[in-house]
């Protein structure tokens, strides 16, 4: 029996031999794509095991990690609520993240190539250091204004957008989408409580999750005259040289009268440019857009930034935030031949045209900058955990001129006659020269018009400080001006902080 | 004992970022059980293997050890440093050791002579039947845990009797067989170049066979079938020497199973689990936080593992479901890598052949039946837990030998383990010394039995 009892010890040699040998299949040929894989949640476990860095701005952390004593160790807050919550995004456990937490998330927790050097010193000293911080251009004091006078607006708006811009330098100082979400309980370590936070803003018809100031995009309305006015200026037009203007004006091919928002508005057959600009006179721009033809019209937008599809706010150098596209849209016939109520209509910043707020400050800020436009960015630093070493400090870039320099003092001087003596008043700032534009934009047929404001602060030496944007949806009458006044209230804080740059 | 003790240490190191003052409390209990053992062996079996007690010592140390790290890990933080040893699931295992060790020691003492067991075959067969039967006639609530009616449940308490019945069957198994042996052996008839016994011989084969789908069916449990279709096969083989037991062997079982899974798929009914785990096996990431979660989690741990593993406390086997139990050689490769594992398995594999060499060295073929029965049946089962979960083979549900949770494995193995060293004993034995009934009277010098021909011992 010893010759079967020698060949039993072979047939267990040979089984083991196969444990053996997939074992060495499992463990060190798969085992990467075991490690990483989407199933696997030691890879969170991991990713929570060191202290994610903070999202600073102006000084004070708006998101933080605390340890919570649970498997995952550091769990992510939102001290300021919804304040913050569509520059920062969210990082949640079981969702995707977004935001500023998505952007940089490398940096914060600590796993990007910047900072192998600090892994690698913690590795020999045994520390388990936190990630890398991320320093927003965020004024805090413009954000915090932003966010409250958007939320208590006297028109009692729930939706709409501010975003405000350094123009020297492209800085965003504040952006507030409103209605606004918490992002504490999208970050909850209880997945379902995160989850049912997320389907509730998912879920809800007025969008808390869109970031308005950016990615959504609605007719302009007067807003655009700046365009408009910037292609005169180029095409022969002086501030002081008459236009057509007129209390109604049916435009060739159309049998619809523009007429202007009231009676007592340029009613005149001819008003200058610069009056034209103040009164905002819908009859006068129209008449000046069918005269400069589509073309140059869509011009002069493509180069404030229309079109423009692949602009990010995040970092300068490489991604970021994605902003939607403002659009001209067509002016055309079907036909392809020139439509002249359709161009009429565009010039007022109606029919197709679509923009977002950032692309309102972009254009008041590149006229306060002397037609030099800036590109927008979020991150001003990224410092180490040691808070010592900085591995990012931003460094301003030209993003285009639309404009010369003397087209740029030109609509200067007319934005700021629409806050000293028209439209904008409202937006006016003790000590500083504001300039801007109003405008008051149909929405649809039944529905209540948008409010809009674009403008700048000079300060006395004649420096821009502020470019704001500010967008109130469905706002009806009167929503431009409140618009107006919610603009110069950020502008004001933006140029008050002085820790905002 | 000293590497017990370092894994607990470097444990505590991980989970608590201090060792505590008790680290080594856990690994001195068993030093002292495992001496305990080693004293009774060489006072009861002086002869005996000596590989045998301290690599099986190792396993079982492993194991405390590693059910106390998940102690820890469950454990809130603040109970952590404090927790003492007999408390959770590793002190139970810590105690069940000490329990499962004084009852090996037992029946050394107990048991003089392996040969004596053999009286009482019939007794143990009928009892082994009886053990295996016991939970597939309970009703569900006494029997039934996680879907497999394996257990006898009284109150807190619940016992695997299927655990003792493999040493029961065996036992029976290699009565009946070294009883038969000529008749197997020798008559047949040659069908297509093989040797086929007659139907009248096969009758006993079938019928263990039926036994073992039987429990598959009323027990969900593939595991415990195939190791009992697989121990009577190996023992039916040493004992003719016909490798046609074999085949005849493989196909029954290839075609039971496959029969399984081709009426599990159509059928359903009794053959659904099996058929489950079956697709389980082939695709385990097609549901993975279903009913392929477990076996995910499982090969997940064994990759995040690699090499060298995240070192002991400092991986995460609480992922995988079971880890305590059926998953346990997942967790711990989790924890100490592929290096780690292969030397659990060389222990193994070290347990195995040992006690096939006892087998090899005794002089009667009971003893050899048992002893290769008995090694083979502990190897088969580590292949068919450790290839289930690293998805080898398809998983079935049984205990990874001296390392998981649970009294009734551990004393089963333990129990197996000084049958080995009883026989291994007996063959080792100088043929001159001793006192045994084996022993011959003569004066020359020690004659080693190694080279003694095969004693047929008749009833």
């Amino acid at each position: 029996m010893n010759a079967p009892l020698r060949r039993v010890g072979v047939v267990v040699m040979v089984l083991f031999g196969l444990l053996f040998a997939n074992l060495n299949w499992i463990q060190a040929y798969k085992a990467d794509e075991y490690r990483n894989s989407d199933y696997n949640g030691r890879v969170q476990v991991a990713e929570y095991e060191r202290r994610r860095g903070n999202i600073e701005a102006g000084g004070t952390a708006v998101a933080t990690s605390k340890e919570t004593g649970g498997k995952l160790k550091f769990q992510r807050s939102y001290p300021g609520g919804s304040k913050y919550a569509h520059v920062l995004g969210y990082k949640p456990v079981n969702l995707g993240d977004t935001g500023i937490e998505r952007l940089e998330n490398d940096f914060l927790a600590g796993t990007s190539d910047a900072l192998l050097g600090n892994r690698i010193k913690d590795m020999f000293t045994g520390d388990e250091t936190s990630g890398g911080n991320v320093l927003l251009s965020i004024s805090k004091r413009a954000q915090d204004t932003a966010f409250e006078q958007l939320r208590n607006n006297r028109s009692g708006v729930k939706k709409g957008a501010a975003i405000a811009i350094d123009p020297r330098t492209g800085a965003v100082q504040a952006l507030v989408s409103m209605p606004g979400f918490d992002p504490n309980p999208l970050a909850d370590h209880d997945t379902n409580v995160a989850s049912a936070a997320y389907n509730k803003y998912e879920q809800d018809p007025d969008g808390p999750l869109k970031n308005r100031a950016l990615s959504e995009t609605l007719p302009p309305g007067s807003t655009f005259k700046i365009v408009v006015a910037a292609a005169a200026l180029e095409n022969g037009v002086g501030k002081d040289t008459e236009i057509p203007a007129g209390a109604s004006w049916t435009p060739p091919t159309s049998g619809t009268p523009i007429k202007n928002a009231a009676a007592s508005i340029c009613p005149e057959a001819q008003v200058t440019l610069m009056d034209a600009v103040t009164e905002s006179c819908n009859t006068g721009f129209a008449q000046l857009g069918v005269r400069l033809g589509a073309d140059t019209v869509k011009e002069k937008a493509r180069q404030f930034g229309f079109e423009q599809d692949d602009l990010t706010v995040g970092q300068l150098g490489e991604g970021g935030l994605p902003v939607a596209a403002s659009r001209t849209g067509d002016m055309q016939n079907p036909d392809g031949g020139t439509d002249p109520a359709a161009l009429a209509q565009s010039s007022i910043g109606q029919n197709n045209v679509r923009m977002t707020p950032l692309q309102g400050a972009l254009i008041a800020g590149s006229v306060a900058n002397k037609g030099r436009q800036m590109r927008p960015y979020l991150v001003k630093q990224l410092l180490g955990p040691d808070r010592t070493t900085s591995y990012y400090n931003a460094q301003p870039r030209e993003l285009r001129q639309p404009v010369s320099g003397q087209v740029a003092d030109d609509l200067r001087d007319m934005m700021v006659s629409v806050v000293k003596n028209g439209t904008g008043s409202s937006a006016d700032i003790d000590g500083y020269t504001v300039g801007g534009k109003t405008g008051t934009a149909q929405s649809a047929p039944d529905r209540p018009d948008h409010g809009w404001f674009i403008g700048f602060a000079l300060d006395k030496n004649g420096n821009a400080v502020s470019a704001v944007c500010v967008e109130l949806e469905q706002a009806g009458s009167g929503g431009s001006a409140e618009a107006a006044r919610i603009g110069g209230k950020i502008m004001q804080a933006a140029i008050a902080d002085a820790g905002g740059r | 004992m000293v590497l017990v003790a370092a894994y607990g240490a470097i444990v505590e190191a991980n989970l608590l970022d201090t060792v505590t003052r008790d680290f080594w409390m856990p690994a001195a209990a068993l030093g002292l059980v495992f001496l305990g053992m080693h004293l009774v062996i060489r006072w009861l079996a002086p002869f005996a293997d000596p590989a045998l007690l301290p690599a099986v010592a190792l396993l079982n140390g492993v194991g405390v050890g590693f059910l106390r790290r998940l102690d820890l890990a469950k454990a809130a933080p603040a109970d952590r440093e404090t927790l003492a040893i007999f408390a959770g699931t590793g002190g139970r295992q810590l105690a069940w050791t000490l329990a499962a060790v004084i009852l090996a020691a037992g029946l050394l003492v107990v048991m003089r002579d392996h040969r004596a067991v053999s009286r009482y075959a019939y007794t143990l067969g009928l009892a082994g039947i009886v053990l295996v039967m016991i939970p597939a006639v309970l009703p569900g609530r006494f029997s039934e845990i996680n879907g497999a009616k394996l257990w006898i449940r009284v109150g807190g308490f619940s016992i695997q009797p299927g655990e003792f019945a493999k040493l029961a069957l065996l036992v029976f198994f290699a009565y009946y067989l070294v009883r038969k042996r000529e008749v197997l052996s020798l008559a047949s008839r040659r069908i297509l170049g093989i040797d086929f016994p007659r139907g009248r011989d096969l009758g006993p084969v079938l019928g263990v066979w039926l036994i073992s789908l039987l429990v598959l069916v009323f027990e969900k449990d593939l595991g415990t079938s195939l190791l009992y279709f697989g121990m009577f096969v190996v023992t039916l083989y040493i004992a003719t020497e016909r490798v046609s037991w074999l085949l005849i062997g493989l196909v029954l079982f290839f075609g039971g199973a496959y029969l399984a899974y081709v009426l599990g798929g159509t059928v359903g009914g009794p053959f659904a689990n099996f058929y489950t785990r079956a697709e389980i096996w082939l695709d385990p990431f097609a549901e993975p936080y279903d009913r392929g979660y477990q076996l995910v989690q499982g090969l997940l741990g064994l990759g995040s593992g690699g090499l060298f593993g995240s070192g002991p406390g400092a991986g995460e086997p609480l992922e995988i479901p079971e880890v305590q139990n059926d998953f346990i050689f997942a967790g711990i490769g989790e924890e100490i890598g592929l290096f780690g594992l292969t030397a659990l398995l060389v222990v193994y594999l070290l347990i195995v052949e040992r006690g096939l060499r006892a087998g090899l060295a005794v002089r009667d073929s009971f003893g050899k039946l048992v002893a290769g029965g008995l090694a083979f049946t502990l190897g088969l089962q580590v292949f068919v837990i450790v290839g289930g979960i690293s998805k080898l083979i398809p998983l079935t549900g049984q205990t990874t030998p001296f390392l998981s949770a649970g009294g009734s494995s551990l004393m089963a193995n333990w129990l197996l383990i000084a049958v080995l060293l009883r026989i291994s004993d007996a063959a080792r034995r100088p043929v001159n010394q001793g006192g045994g009934p084996a022993a011959r009277p003569g004066g020359g010098p020690p004659e080693q039995l190694h080279g003694a021909p095969t004693e047929v011992i008749r009833p």
